[in-house]
């Protein structure tokens, strides 16, 4: 630790901090545009000029008579750093000034217009008025930059944070400059757009409205959108994000800044991955009993997603129309009929019953569902659903021909692991069952006839059950399906409950290191879906209503795993478990 | 008494490329003298001769190796700057296709000083003929076991390649020249670490000028009190003098353009009097730059200034820069020679920092409006504002390019103000919008 004096505020600053850095522990912002935590320092916006100085043993304070760039000067013990003096203030106005003299007045057509550094910066430190009087430089835009990114050329202000993150966190390098002096320009080399998948992150990292995401592109001013602390459920990283929506539609994703998660970025897969929420194939409501032949018809013209394409907007409306129609809440009965057609298979043979919890399912909704199974027969089988695996960790930043980095090198993973809560589902299974008994024994038992019902929750983005195994589950007497999508696996059930997204629900889900970090509800799903904490509280006739926190204390007490769930989570979340992975990361 | 030339005493000699010709005129026996040093007298002869930079800065050459850390492991690098991209400037190029050996004595010698294993000799594109006659000179050095391993059987080992840039003033900039000999863009680097520290592909690297590296044959040749006897001495324990001979590159309006070999210190009248045929058509001096456009101009009535490391400061100049004297005569409209200047750097800033990259390009759109009969008088405090506010010595900028796009503006509209006033008020418009000198 050190002490540092910014504008007479005394300050003690960590190693390695620089005075950008330090001046934000002291409350004093300093302005910059290059400058990134995560990227390396190149001190060429020069926005973050400060007088600096040194405090000498007998207090007297020696200035460096020139400006310095705040960004590039490491916070030394005793250094005197002052961030508001005229010749600071000259200065700043100057750079921005200079930034404005080729930039665009184009704020009322520029997504970035709300959360943008150059307004920001010039309504706190830049003059009304430039001097230009001359024609400012033409650009073309560049929509072809990438797949989910457009470069709005005029509105950059060559801070090179996205040149630099596709060179040392992506390792593609796709994008540079091209041209020399006030015409110069980012650029992709022709035919080689920025595809990569970690690209969204340049648009985040970009301080002006340079680089947008084509997704998002015009489809919302920034300051209506309201936002929640969530996680992404795409792979075991979880990453921390922001859910960003507006009259209950969301909007947009963006990387929330976790040191314990993810770190400050996100993937493509994650950022853009999000729209199955929207999907026609949803579920809207329950259903007791098997389909009739004419509704199945119906239903699978109603519901699924592949045979209904193009006539999605018709669907909702009917939807819609129905439900208003439904003026009577269908759970109550629902549920009823759920706990009866449990104890009808249970009371007859309670080994011949299976529940298989799903790890895209939150622990507080995993342990609600598991408490309660175990509360009516201990014989009664609990089981993990299938574990998504798709290929192999994808490790950056990438080497020139594509090759992973060294160990120890990593700046971000995208895991194999599509699902966001194996560790914390298996620590519940492993409480009630004593076990993990894992889909592929529970599929062997199916073979040989060893159940009479089952009660299935799914939660996944896409169908997650393969023909065979959906054949052999048919021929079951019962089959409860908790999950949010249509699919043929709703379709054969006995009893459908129509459940939510990771968007529309709240719970903690544990990743891959063994952090617990909360969802937060973000949007009401529709009507007559029931979010699945809120399904299971009332499933398993809990008095009063649901609420993650109170599930979490109760847990803390009967699970010694989850000991730590009796305090606060936090923003950043908590280390439940020390996994090897864990330790390493 | 005549002073006669050391650097250029070969030039126009017949086949003086050839190092037959350098040998029977006594080359090589510098390097003889130096492998027969232990490497750091090499050092102290150099710093006791008071040799300082030839390429602009005018930085102790003996210093700045000294500042290379101490016992080393793995590879040093030296990096010959031939760069030459100033305006005004081609004194290495002379030196290069008329005396190459002279040159590349002075790297072994330097590269053996520095304990480098490498050197790098950076060409500008443009001299297709430096690159030739220094291509031949390197093959021929190395058929003679003066490059390559264990040289001259001192048991000192060295390369040289040659490097072609790709026509960017910027190059000339130490780091700039090692981010594009790392083959990057060159964008000058952040310091500290400076280079000696890390340099070209993070190794401790020394970048030296090729007339300094001329000079520090002559110096071991010769020895450092020959080169002392040159030149001013200096004048405050602060100023570390101006010693040796300097080429003078003259250009502009005089009578006999050319490059000339003289003792640091000659003012500016003598040299453009005495060496350069006086000013042509029999007209008068209406400014001078001293040493390469970036420097600024001298008025006329500042032309006994002395051409040492010293002098042009004195006079508001950024300084000595490559003493390349470009001569302005009295029908020379200023506003024209800024605009010209202006442009230039517009066109060769490397656009990293902001200041630099905006500064200089608004700067040669005022000026164009103002040949266009469309300026201000307001426009002058622009131009000012801007001058001062780009450039290493504000602190706005990483490299000191924009000083050399700052001073010209500084210095015109300081010492030329009422041309540029009378120029706006009375209306009037360059007769040609095209300024001589595409680039």
């Amino acid at each position: 630790m050190s002490t540092v004096f910014i504008n007479d505020i005394e300050i003690e600053v960590g190693p390695k901090e620089n005075l950008v850095q330090a001046a934000e522990r002291a409350g004093v912002e300093i302005p910059h545009y290059c400058w990134h935590h995560d990227l390396s320092v190149v001190a060429s916006c020069r926005m973050c000029l400060v007088e600096v100085g040194e405090k000498k043993p007998d207090g007297t304070i020696a200035m460096i008579p020139k400006l310095v760039p705040a960004c590039q000067t490491p916070a030394k013990p005793n250094t005197v750093v002052i961030t508001n003096s005229e010749k600071v203030k000259k200065a700043q106005a100057q750079t921005l000034e200079f930034l404005l003299l080729n930039h665009p007045l184009d704020c009322s057509i520029c997504d970035q217009a709300g959360e943008c550094y150059l307004q920001d910066y010039t309504y706190k430190y830049g003059k009304a008025q430039s001097r230009l009087n001359e024609p400012k430089v033409q650009r073309v835009d560049k929509y072809h930059i990438g797949e989910q990114i457009a470069l709005f050329t005029d509105r950059c202000v060559m801070c090179t944070r996205c040149v630099r993150f596709t060179r040392e966190i992506s390792g593609t390098s796709e994008l540079h400059v091209t041209n020399r002096g006030s015409v110069e320009e980012i650029d992709v080399y022709p035919g080689e757009p920025c595809n990569n998948k970690l690209a969204g992150n340049v648009v985040d990292l970009c301080p002006v409205g340079a680089l947008c995401s084509k997704d998002f592109l015009y489809k919302k001013r920034v300051w209506w959108l309201k936002t929640q602390n969530s996680v992404c459920q795409g792979c075991s990283t979880g990453c921390s994000i922001h859910v960003d929506q507006e009259e209950n539609r969301l909007y947009r994703i963006r990387p929330r800044e976790n040191h314990l998660a993810q770190g400050s970025f996100m993937c493509d897969e994650g950022r853009f991955g999000w729209k199955y929420i929207e999907s026609e194939a949803r579920l809207f409501g329950p259903r007791v009993g098997k389909l009739q032949a004419a509704s199945q018809h119906q239903t699978a013209h109603v519901g699924n997603g592949s045979s209904s394409k193009g006539n999605g907007t018709a669907v909702l409306h009917e939807q819609a129309a129905l439900n208003e129609l439904a003026t009577v809440d269908p759970w109550p009965s629902v549920l009823n009929a759920t706990r009866q057609a449990i104890k009808s298979v249970v009371d007859s043979a309670a080994d011949r019953f299976a529940v298989v919890l799903s790890p895209m399912m939150f622990c507080e909704e995993a342990f609600m569902l598991a408490k309660y199974i175990k509360s009516i027969n201990k014989k009664i089988t609990l089981a993990l659903g299938p574990v998504p695996v798709v290929g192999e960790d994808d490790i950056y930043p990438k080497g020139p021909k594509g090759e992973p980095p060294a160990p120890g090198k990593a700046k971000f993973t995208i895991r194999a692991e599509k699902c966001p809560n194996r560790l914390g589902v298996e620590a519940i299974l492993k409480h009630f069952q004593g076990e993990v008994i894992n889909f592929g024994t529970i599929t062997e038992r199916l073979n040989s006839k060893k159940f009479d019902g089952m009660y299935l929750v799914g939660g996944y983005p896409e169908a997650w059950l393969d023909a065979s195994v959906l054949s052999k589950l048919d021929g079951l007497s019962t089959l409860i399906v908790q999950d949010f999508m249509n699919s043929p696996l709703t379709d054969m059930a006995t009893i459908v409950l129509a459940s939510a997204t990771f968007a529309e629900r709240q719970g903690t889900v544990v990743n891959h290191a063994g952090l617990a970090q909360e969802v937060q509800q973000s949007i009401r799903g529709a009507t007559d879906i029931r979010p699945d904490g809120r399904l299971l509280f009332d499933l398993s006739q809990r008095q009063g209503m649901y609420s993650a926190a109170s599930i979490r204390a109760e847990m803390a007490k009967e699970i010694p795993a989850f000991g730590a769930f009796a305090g606060e989570i936090g923003e950043l979340g908590i280390q439940l478990f020390t996994t090897v992975e864990g330790k390493s990361a | 008494m005549t002073f006669e030339p050391v650097l250029l005493r070969r030039w126009g000699k017949p086949n003086s490329q050839s190092i037959e010709t350098y040998m029977a005129d006594g080359g090589y026996t510098a390097l003889k003298k130096a492998l027969a040093m232990e490497p750091p007298k090499v050092i102290e002869a150099v710093q006791k001769s008071g040799l300082r930079g030839r390429g602009g800065a005018g930085f102790s050459t003996g210093l700045k190796w000294t500042f290379l850390p101490k016992d080393v492991q793995g590879p040093i690098y030296l990096c010959i700057n031939g760069d030459e991209s100033e305006p005004g400037t081609f004194n290495n190029r002379v030196l290069l296709e008329e005396d190459p050996h002279q040159v590349l004595e002075g790297i072994v010698i330097s590269g053996y000083a520095t304990k480098s294993t490498t050197a790098y000799l950076y060409l500008r594109y443009e001299y297709g003929d430096c690159y030739r006659t220094c291509e031949k000179a390197i093959q021929e050095m190395y058929a003679k076991n003066l490059l390559g391993k264990n040289i001259l059987g001192s048991g000192y080992s060295l390369d040289i390649y040659l490097h072609r840039g790709a026509c960017a003033y910027i190059c000339g900039e130490e780091t700039g020249l090692i981010e594009s000999l790392e083959g990057k863009r060159a964008w000058p680097r952040i310091k500290p670490p400076f280079p000696a520290i890390e340099g070209a592909f993070r190794r401790p690297t020394v970048v030296n000028n090729i007339e300094t590296m001329a000079c520090v044959t002559q110096i071991l040749d010769r020895g450092p009190e020959w080169f002392q006897s040159l030149g001013i001495p200096s004048e405050n324990p602060k100023d570390p003098g101006s010693y040796g001979p300097k080429l003078y590159c003259i250009s502009g309006h005089v009578n006999k353009p050319g490059l000339v070999e003289l003792p640091l210190g000659i003012t500016a009248r003598e040299l453009i009097d005495k060496h350069a045929g006086g000013v042509w058509k029999g007209r008068k001096a209406k400014a001078v730059v001293p040493g390469g456009i970036s420097m600024g101009f001298l008025s006329a009535d500042e032309l006994d200034t002395k051409l040492d490391f010293a002098g042009p400061g004195k006079a508001g100049c950024l300084g000595l820069g490559t003493a390349a004297v470009i001569v302005i005569d009295d029908q020379t409209s200023m506003v024209d020679v800024l605009y010209n200047t202006c442009r230039f750097f517009a066109h060769e800033s490397c656009g990293q920092c902001t200041p630099c990259r905006e500064g200089t390009a608004w700067s040669a759109k005022i000026l164009a409006r103002i040949r266009a009969g469309q300026g201000t008088l307001k426009d002058l405090d622009t131009l000012t504002d801007i001058s001062n506010s780009i450039g290493i010595m504000p602190g706005t900028t990483i490299c000191g390019l924009a000083d050399g796009a700052a001073w010209p503006i500084k210095n015109a509209l300081k010492k030329f103000r009422p041309e540029f006033e009378e120029y706006i008020t009375s209306g009037r418009r360059s007769q040609s919008l095209e300024v001589a000198g595409a680039h």
